[in-house]
């Protein structure tokens, strides 16, 4: 389980990362960027990937801040899962962060994985992946051709597989603060503490007269993991409005889980129903806490 | 009287050099020295033939010093690795080659060894070797195996490697005895000891001396010694084999030679430079063994009372794609099955079957754990169908404390009769149910029906044979400046033994436990040894030491009786003093009597003056060293068991089962331990404790999935589930107790009997019974997930199985437990920890 040969780079700048990028690119080079290397690593150590360049974002400068404003938070490249988890200002204005981050893989792996690089990754199994769909972020990229900000709906693409070109790098995501007044939750199961969920779900509750005349009056969404290609977020209002069995109706009828060792589709269809009751009950509970305060 | 040790909770003298990064494990061998690193070719295959090996293209690898294929091998070296373990039954055994020479038996098997400057260009190049495979169709399970339409082996065309048919009793008069009668299948998976130190060779040729040193992540050094001097045909007083620290074993490295401890020598001589390879997770888990998986059927008839008059099983064992280590798991699945029960009749019949998968060979507990999984879920079937208490059926068919030695008629592992030295199962019940609230759970299914979850609890009991022959030895040398140095064959991998033999020694000798130095497992200190496995260290080297140590002290005393100019009868040593029974003032320094012990010409230091030729003599007519004896204090012996001794345990376990999702959780654990005399309570319970981790383990996360082309398709920690600290119930929060009965063994010299392997060996069984009882339908193959128990609920469901009932302890029976636990408080009080 050693790597196969490949070159590394250390750029200092932002600019030059993505020249080195866009150089590599140029040659036909196969390189990848690498920030807390929690999932780039082993897939090197066990030669599923062969790429012969690395460019080491961990030396660039200005790219570790936490910007929270009113509209939301805003993660730079470098902002380790630890750094956010314990974020206080960024979890007021959005729970959902530490309510997933918590339940994303352990403390050790916190300590170095990257928020951004978790979305750059691109596993439909990653909480922030579900938490930037569901809260609608988005994440700004940069390359020589200049920064864009790709929308959450528009950056997954498939399985391990984001709208990144080869040769740009992610800023920063952007998460939306919770709209006043809603409650948030998330849960999820796995096998063992801090694994990969089999399911998760993470909810959005909005009380009050909502969007348009006759709407129900709790808005609810959710966004699920583990449970599709790409991270899927549903309207659950309407089905919440006429009850708990139609959200687990609905649910299991929109996603597309998979068989895999450790559970099957079937089971898997089976509790990402419950999860998205249990999430949105707890989400409703927060939401009268808070007004109970 | 000095200190006592023998029975302290002592801090492991280990601990703070392992835990602090100072530990010395195989890979930090020659670490910053010019060292060639070694890297495995293995078979992508389960089941093929080698047409061709082309290496031209990875000898082109820059760096790369060697490539080495079975054609390069001749004499013993090209021979198959040995059978360990042969046995009439065996009657096909096969091993691999060192490296595979036509064929390949599973994947993961080594075809080809690249030495090079380091890994990562030894990987590189073994990447670059192309080999022409005619692939074959892979016995990929037991039931393919059974089917027999594939062969693992060509030769072996039923895949049966062993066939054992063993019984005690009239069954067919049991049977005919019974008014009930019950007949089922169980099933258990594969798993492994996945140590976090893989296996791992370090090997230095001296040219100059023609010796060789090798290093080895192994828990059988001197056999491994005699293993690679056989093989490469040196002398074996030109070999040492040292264990280094070794990052756990659980099993996995007493099976030996491996073709790495084999080949990484050969490369170190032919090359000249020394070699090393360590093992990496992938290669753990495709090359190193697995163990436990089997399918048993059981007939079993009893009575109305739930006393079983005939037991019958049947069941067909893994053995994987070779048998190196013969039929060892399979033998204690079937003996160790009855437990502390004692059926009328008992018939028990394996087949030890051939797989293209990696090979099997002990796994903590090896083979128990399938076996009491057996005989506990028949107790808790008969406790079904009778509508009885589980746990008085249990009593109703122990043997009682007043029958031993008994024997249960069968030949054990040892190739020994199957006689149980000591016990008292009935009072180990009682403490249990006791620890537990057996009798009275009805407001904790309360409170976990209030918060939406199924309450359930399950026990299980075992017995086992520990401290298995045929030797050990240790040797115990005082050295002048009053230091003792212990030394045995056997070997460490983390357990404590440093700790656990230096009491044992300060004890025997008199001397405080600081001044004890022990080192195990190397070949310079100690020749003769067989290996730490079965649970045999305290037993066998604590015993070894006791002795060694006594017949240290015997001499220490004689020649400090000569310099005192008294009888050795009246002489005691205290804190390292030997002094003068009553007279403490009459007194001398072990250390001088060490240098008075090996009389001199030459003073080396200002000690050794005094035993120099102009120091005094008290007698010109007797040789300085007399007759019979030896100069120095040092005293070595053996102990060799008559048979095991049986210790035993008994577990329980509350667990919460989500009724929606059928997520399982452990919520309580209970221990109840007799292992006979405790050497260190602390070393034990941390044992048992790490044993119930990997019992959990097995019972509901860790299983090998194969496909059906036999590749393994979670050979990694991120999908082969190890619990983590958070899946196992911790002590310090109280969700673990741990209760100690002692019975001590008759047969050694400090009563004790192994609990090494104690916690992991009923917990798939119990955890089976307590999930069950939770739900409310069969489980019968085990390690269980959410995932299958949400599967077991839709066939419940749809009325494909068949319901379970809780039955409580009888007016009768509870009362009689009352009533014991009476008598028992006393004794408890001052064993359980
Ligand atoms: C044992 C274990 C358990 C885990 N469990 C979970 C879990 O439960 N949930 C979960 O979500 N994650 C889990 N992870 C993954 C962890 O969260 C990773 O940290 C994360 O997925 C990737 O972040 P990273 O910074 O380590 O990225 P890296 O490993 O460095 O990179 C991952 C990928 O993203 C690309 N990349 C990274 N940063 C950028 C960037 N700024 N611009 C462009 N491309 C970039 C890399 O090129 C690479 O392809 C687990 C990891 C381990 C080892």
């Amino acid at each position: 389980m050693k790597p196969a040969p490949f070159r590394m780079y250390a750029p200092h700048t932002v600019a030059q990362a993505v020249a080195t990028l866009a150089a590599l690119e140029a040659e036909g080079q196969h390189a990848k960027v690498l920030a807390g290397g929690q999932s780039l690593v082993p897939v090197l150590a066990m030669r599923l990937a062969e790429p012969g360049h690395l460019v080491d974002i961990n030396g660039v400068a200005g790219l570790d801040a936490i910007d929270v404003s009113s509209a939301g938070v805003r993660v730079g490249a470098l902002v380790r899962h630890a750094e956010l988890l314990r974020h206080a200002e960024a979890n007021r204005v959005q729970p959902l962060l530490s309510q997933a981050l918590n339940l994303v893989a352990h403390a050790t792996i916190r300590n170095r994985g990257t928020t951004v690089g978790s979305l750059a990754h691109a596993d439909p199994s990653g909480e922030m992946t579900a938490v930037l769909v569901l809260t609608g972020g988005s994440v700004t990229a940069v390359s020589v051709r200049g920064e864009r900000e790709i929308p959450a709906a528009e950056f997954f693409v498939g399985p391990l597989e984001s709208s990144l070109a080869a040769d740009e790098l992610a800023l920063s995501a952007f998460f939306p603060a919770a709209p006043a007044g809603a409650g948030t939750a998330f849960v999820e199961m796995a096998r063992r503490h801090g694994d990969y969920a089999l399911s998760g779900v993470g909810a959005v509750v909005i009380p009050g007269p909502s969007r348009d005349e006759g709407a129900p009056t709790i808005s609810v969404s959710c966004g699920f993991l583990s449970v599709s290609e790409t991270p899927l977020v549903l309207d659950l209002s309407d089905a919440w409005a006429a009850g708990e069995d139609s959200v687990m109706a609905v649910v299991r009828a929109a996603i597309d889980p998979q068989d895999d060792i450790h559970a099957s589709a079937d089971y898997r269809r089976h509790i990402t129903g419950i999860l998205a009751v249990r999430a949105i009950r707890e989400a409703l509970a927060r939401v009268r806490e808070e007004q109970a305060a | 009287m000095g200190q006592r040790y023998f029975g302290e909770p002592i801090r492991r003298t280990e601990d703070i050099r392992l835990t602090t990064g100072q530990g010395h494990y195989l890979d930090d061998i020659g670490a910053g020295q010019p060292v060639l690193e070694a890297a495995f070719l293995r078979s992508p295959h389960a089941n093929a033939r080698i047409r061709s090996i082309d290496i031209a293209d990875a000898l082109d690898v820059e760096g790369v010093r060697a490539i080495y294929l079975y054609e390069d091998l001749a004499g013993p070296v090209a021979e198959p690795l040995p059978v360990l373990i042969p046995h009439p039954a065996l009657t096909a055994p096969r091993t691999p080659y060192a490296l595979a020479k036509d064929r390949v038996h599973h994947v993961g098997q080594a075809v080809a060894m690249v030495v090079a400057e380091n890994r990562y260009l030894a990987e590189d190049a073994a990447e670059r070797i192309v080999v022409d495979y005619e692939v074959l169709p892979a016995v990929a399970s037991l039931d393919m195996a059974r089917a027999a339409e594939r062969h693992a082996h060509d030769d072996v065309p039923d895949n049966i490697s062993a066939h054992l048919l063993q019984t005690v009793g009239d069954l067919d008069a049991g049977f005919a005895k019974a008014t009930h009668t019950l007949e089922f299948d169980l099933h258990v998976e594969r798993s492994a000891s996945t140590p976090l130190e893989g296996k791992g060779v370090y090997a230095k040729w001296d040219a100059d001396d023609s010796s060789l040193r090798v290093y080895s992540s192994t828990q059988a050094s001197t056999s491994v010694r005699a293993a690679i001097a056989a093989k490469l045909e040196i002398p074996l007083l030109k070999v040492e084999v040292i264990a280094p620290d070794v990052g756990g074993g659980f099993g996995v490295k007493i099976a030996h030679p491996w073709p790495e401890e084999i080949m990484v020598p050969f490369a170190a001589i032919r090359l000249g430079q020394p070699v090393k390879w360590a093992e990496d997770r992938r290669e753990h888990f495709i090359s190193a063994s697995h163990e436990r998986g089997q399918d048993h059927h059981v007939r079993v008839g009893f009575d109305d009372n739930g006393v079983v008059t005939a037991l019958d099983v049947l069941f067909y064992h893994d053995n994987g794609a070779f048998t190196p280590y013969g039929i060892i798991n399979p033998i204690i699945t079937s003996t160790q099955l009855l437990g502390p029960y004692k059926p009328g009749a008992y018939r028990v019949d394996f087949y030890s079957m051939y797989t293209n998968t990696v090979q099997v060979t002990p796994y903590r507990g090896a083979g128990r754990p399938q076996g009491v999984f057996v005989m506990e879920r028949t107790m808790d079937k008969i406790a079904q169908a009778l509508g009885r208490d589980r746990a008085e059926v249990r009593a109703a068919n122990f043997i009682q404390p007043d029958e031993f030695p008994y024997d249960q008629g069968l030949i054990f592992q040892d190739g020994r009769p199957l006689i149980y030295d000591s016990g008292n199962y009935p009072h180990q019940l009682t403490m249990l149910k006791d620890m537990i609230g057996w009798d009275s759970m009805g407001e904790r299914r309360a409170d976990a029906a209030s918060r939406g979850k199924l309450l359930g609890v399950g026990m299980a009991c075992y017995v086992e044979g520990t401290g298995v022959g045929p030797y050990e030895g240790a040797h115990v040398h005082i050295q002048t400046d009053g230091t003792v140095d212990v030394a045995t064959g056997l070997t460490s991998q983390g357990q404590g033994h440093q700790t656990m033999l230096a009491q044992i020694t300060a004890d025997e000798l008199g001397v405080p436990f600081e001044k004890i130095r022990v080192v195990t497992g190397d070949t310079r200190r100690f020749g003769y040894a067989v290996g730490t496995f079965a649970s045999r260290t305290a037993v066998m080297s604590g015993s070894a030491v006791a002795l060694a140590a006594r017949a240290a002290k015997a001499k220490a005393l004689r020649v400090a009786a000569n310099a005192l100019e008294c009888n050795e009868n009246d002489l005691e040593i205290v804190d390292g003093v030997v002094q003068m029974k009553g007279a403490p003032d009459t007194k001398i320094d072990l250390g001088t009597v060490a240098v008075l012990s090996n009389p001199l010409r030459y003073a080396f230091d200002k000690a050794a003056q005094a035993a120099t030729q102009f120091q005094g003599v008290d007698d010109f007519d007797k040789p300085p060293v007399a007759e019979d004896d030896e100069p120095g204090l040092e005293g070595k012996d053996y102990y060799s068991p008559p048979r095991s001794t049986f210790a035993s345990g008994m577990h329980a376990a509350v667990v919460e089962i989500d009724p929606e999702t059928f997520d399982i959780h452990i919520d309580k654990y209970y221990v109840v331990h007799d292992c006979g005399r405790l050497v260190n309570p602390m070393i034990v319970a941390g044992q048992v404790h790490g044993g119930v981790a990997q019992g959990i383990g097995g019972a509901l996360y860790e299983k090998m999935e194969y496909d059906e082309d036999g590749q393994l398709q979670n050979a990694s920690f991120m999908d082969f589930l190890m619990p983590y600290v958070t899946e196992i119930p911790q002590k310090e929060l109280g969700q673990l107790e741990l209760g100690h009965q002692e019975t001590p063994s008759p047969l050694n010299p400090i009563g004790v009997k192994g609990a090494g392997e104690a916690g992991v060996i009923p917990v798939s069984a119990l955890i089976a019974s307590a999930i069950e009882d939770a739900v409310g339908f069969p489980v019968d193959s085990m390690p269980i997930s959410p995932n299958d128990l949400y599967r077991l609920h839709e066939r419940f469901a749809a009325g494909e199985l068949p319901h379970v009932e809780r039955y409580a302890a009888s007016p009768s029976a509870a009362t009689r437990a009352r009533r014991g636990a009476a008598t028992r408080t006393k004794k408890s009080a001052d064993t359980s920890s």
